[in-house]
């Protein structure tokens, strides 16, 4: 089962252990990540799970989707060249380890 | 004392989780009649129904979070009466929960079929994680489902949502309603046409202007046909009523609250009584939007006025001492591949463009009242639906006739609207 870490604002970080074929929203949601919201249950519909994926892990990632690429264009805190959606990411085995940043808003 | 709130759906979470936010010191009570780890409503007739998908329900807040800030869960606990003299909550049990603010986030329940035959097994509503489970077991292979000939009653968003679902798993699908459109209720005659069509393409029967006159049962006492108010009889091995809900404003009448199609509130959601507070499904508000009273079933205006609720109890928005509660209310639907967002609320007289390709499964439809933009549809064009939610916000947009020019785009309008530089 896949690793993934969530680091706040602060610096604190969550490692959270997520099940296969789970996403970066589920996970965080589930496990009580803060700053975390995924408002419209992981439809790509809210754009509050907006994340920023640390540029080492940016390889593994699958493109981003018309949906997705839409609705990154309104998240709260400022999109960069490392924003996704949580939500469509799914997590498996070769994203083990991943890092992502918490942005400070997501509404 | 503190602050009591009576629901444990989007809501009422978003409520507690806003006055910690707010720096809310005191003590918050969540009053929740269904047991357990209040969880997420939307993805229950979509995600959760469809096969293959991650069907775990997800929890408004993760676990740890409500200790974490303070905030004391009571589920399985309904809350009876509500004694405003005494400014306490009675709950199921006998126990008493006084309060400083009172939050009423009691949500909506599903009505109810009064026809023959309403009452058999196999008939379904949905609404709660133990519905979504009986109807994910009813559509999934046998032994424990099995569903073939799935009849839905009304083509509102659950109705229509459940039948992309059920068409997913293989069923055949037979959709009754009464009116001669699907989603009539939220939607302009231009989309929901559109709509039927693709349900249509979906292998979806759609029957329009047929209502449901009663259900018969088969050998084994469950239901096994539906008959239509056109007289025809439909076979039905599952069958799911959603035609639509009523706000659950009884608890708020029965202590002599207003309460006129849920509880009456002023723009700042406080209810006739000063101390008592409603919002979300429950909630009668003026909406400065329309200019008129709503009560609207969505999460953003659940989690809207959540938050406003917070605010106000805060008293922390002070303008006339009160600010009013004006978020753009937003909407969104999937029913298998389609992908419906709504920005504002359409009224059915409004005046319509379309641009963007309806052939092509990508269109926005843009409604004007008064020769004002007052709401947007969206069908597969996120990006549009946003700028509309910026520029309805702002009170901004295109005149018609910009609108209806060859190749028009909201997204590309809102980049160069003054007042939204920089957003």
């Amino acid at each position: 089962m896949p690793t993934i870490t969530y680091v706040q604002p602060g610096g604190a970080a969550d490692a959270v252990t997520a099940e296969d074929g789970t996403t970066l929203m589920r996970a965080a949601v589930t496990n009580g990540v803060d700053g975390i919201v995924g408002e419209c249950g992981g439809q790509a519909m809210c754009a509050t799970c907006h994340v920023y994926v640390r540029p080492e892990f940016a390889a593994r990632l699958p493109e981003i989707g018309d949906e997705e690429e839409e609705m990154l264009e309104c998240t709260t805190a400022e999109r960069t060249e490392n924003s996704r959606l949580g939500c469509q990411i799914s997590v498996d085995a070769g994203l083990d380890g991943i890092v992502v940043d918490v942005p400070a808003d997501q509404v | 004392m503190g602050v009591v709130i009576v629901g444990g759906g989007q809501a009422g979470l978003q409520a507690a989780d806003s006055l910690r936010a707010e720096g809310y010191a005191g003590s918050i009570d969540i009053v929740a009649d269904e047991p357990g780890t209040p969880y997420q409503r939307p993805p229950l007739s979509k995600d959760y129904l469809v096969p293959g998908k991650d069907a775990a329900p997800l929890p408004l807040r993760g676990p740890g979070f409500l200790e974490g800030k303070g905030i004391v869960l009571h589920d399985g606990v309904a809350a009876v009466a509500i004694e405003r003299r005494g400014r306490q909550v009675v709950l199921s049990g006998g126990r008493t929960l006084g309060y400083d603010h009172l939050v009423l986030a009691t949500g909506a329940a599903n009505r109810r079929l009064a026809c023959e035959g309403a009452d058999l097994p196999g008939i379904h509503g949905l609404k709660t994680l133990p519905d979504a489970e009986a109807l994910h077991a009813a559509l999934s292979a046998p032994p424990t489902g099995g569903a073939r000939s799935v009849v839905v009653i009304g083509a509102g968003f659950i109705g229509l949502e459940f039948a992309a679902a059920a068409r997913a798993h293989g069923a055949e699908v037979t959709v009754l309603e009464f009116a001669p459109r699907p989603m009539g209720r939220a939607l302009t005659a231009v989309t929901a046409e559109w709509f039927a069509a693709a349900h249509a393409r979906m292998g979806v029967r759609l029957r329009l202007n047929e209502g449901i006159e009663r259900f018969e049962a088969g050998p084994d006492g469950r239901v096994a046909a539906a008959v239509s108010t056109a007289g025809e009889r439909y076979a039905a091995d599952l069958v799911v009523v959603g035609i639509g809900v009523v706000p659950n404003d009884q608890l708020a009448a029965a202590a002599g609250l207003e309460t006129a199609n849920g509880i009456v509130v002023d723009e700042t959601l406080r209810t006739s009584d000063p101390a008592v507070l409603a919002i979300g499904d429950c909630a009668s508000f003026p909406n400065v939007h329309t200019g008129t009273r709503t009560r609207l079933e969505s999460v953003q205006n659940a989690t809207d006025q959540g938050r406003h609720a917070a605010r106000t109890i805060m008293g922390s928005t002070i303008i006339n001492g009160t600010e009013p509660y004006r978020d753009l209310p937003w909407f969104w639907s999937t029913q298998g591949a389609l992908r419906l967002q709504i920005a504002g609320l359409s009224a059915p007289d409004d005046l319509t463009v379309v641009a963007g390709d309806p052939e092509a499964g990508k269109f926005s439809v843009l409604c004007y009242r008064d020769g004002r933009l007052a709401a947007v549809e969206s069908v597969d064009q996120p990006g549009e639906h946003i700028a509309a939610r910026k520029l309805l916000a702002a009170g901004q947009g295109p005149d018609a006739a910009e609108a209806a020019a060859e190749g028009f785009s909201l997204k590309a309008f809102a980049r160069q609207a003054p007042a939204l530089a920089g957003r």
